[in-house]
């Protein structure tokens, strides 16, 4: 069970919206990840054309909770401006806090993000940040009150995967809060990676919607959280230097 | 009466005066959607209380796909 803030979560995937061939096939997608928490972003309806259809009509919207992000936000000020906008909805209690600092990295603003995520606490959200994976920025996120930490495992949208895996796992030993791997996962062994190394959930968009069969590889993303968690729980086999026989030694001259 | 809306002027029947009013016009109501009016963030409920008049400056967001 996955707890942040005041919520609970049996699923630790979290599932992105953005970017699917179509509602149908996105709908199937987050049917079959088993996820209860999708991400949105807020931006401007276009008023002229009211018969334009939007993902949430197509869902459940008891069965979700939403985690809208403030990407779009250049600044501290932005964030909190977007972040009350979703508030506004009725439909949302948790913001995930997205300021991006370079535009062709996408990495965060991490001084902006400590601004927001400090604003936004204050207001009374449950926050989650999104940050770089660094362990210092995570330490002061948590020490604002964040809810959760939601560090990057390489850049948004780029599927590289966990490009450092000793920062992560430095945050996670830190963190007391739980912590979501978001952004640049690609494949269900990078998500089992996260998970492996303690995360407590990972958040993903594009490895889904952007793969050859999106409901295929969500089911995929969903059985790699559990194993990658599972596989935490059990605790790995130390790596040795040379090989050490499974096999037992004694009665080995049966071939004699 | 001319108002502002997504930076876009937008002339708004006779007769409509609050904010539920331009919705319905719009044929947005049954539509998620948040309206900041002259900078203030709205709650649903408080679109029929909100008057709107010549100039005001009003932003009408959803929620879209995103990561």
């Amino acid at each position: 069970m996955l707890k942040v803030g005041k919520a609970t979560f049996n699923s630790r995937l979290f599932l992105g919206t953005g970017k699917y061939p179509n509602y149908d096939i996105q709908k199937q997608a987050v049917d079959v990840s088993e996820t209860e928490v999708l991400t949105f972003s807020v931006r401007r309806m276009n008023i002229f054309d009211s018969d334009q259809p939007n993902f949430l009509e197509k869902i459940d919207l008891q069965k979700y909770r939403f985690l809208p992000n403030t990407a779009g936000a250049k600044n501290a000020e932005e964030a909190v401006r977007i972040a009350k906008l979703a508030d506004a909805s009725g439909l949302c209690d948790m913001v995930k806090v997205e300021v991006i600092g370079c535009d062709k990295t996408l990495l965060p603003d991490p001084v902006e993000t400590l601004k927001a995520t400090e604003t936004l606490l204050a207001e009374g959200f449950t926050v989650l940040p999104y940050t770089s994976d660094d362990v210092v920025l995570a330490r002061k996120l948590e020490e604002l009150g964040a809810h959760a930490i939601m560090p990057g495992a390489s850049p948004i949208g780029s599927g590289q995967g966990i490009i450092n895996p000793l920062n992560l796992q430095f945050i996670i030993e830190q963190a007391n809060v739980p912590v979501i791997v978001d952004a640049g996962i690609g494949s269900p062994k990078d998500a089992a990676y996260a998970m492996e190394l303690g995360a407590d959930g990972v958040l993903l968009n594009t490895a889904v919607s952007g793969a050859n069969d999106p409901v295929k590889m969500a089911e995929a993303m969903k059985l790699a959280v559990e194993a990658g968690r599972l596989g935490f729980e059990a605790g790995r086999i130390a790596k040795k230097e040379y090989a050490v026989a499974s096999s037992p030694k004694e009665g080995i001259s049966i071939g004699e | 009466m001319e108002v502002i809306v997504n930076g876009d002027p937008l002339e708004v029947s006779e007769g409509i005066t609050n904010i539920e009013e331009l919705i319905q016009e719009l044929r947005l109501e049954k539509k998620s959607l948040i309206v900041e009016h002259n900078q203030t963030i709205l709650k649903k409920e408080k679109h029929k209380e909100t008057a709107i008049s010549e100039g005001d400056r009003l932003e009408i967001v959803h929620f879209v796909g995103g990561g």
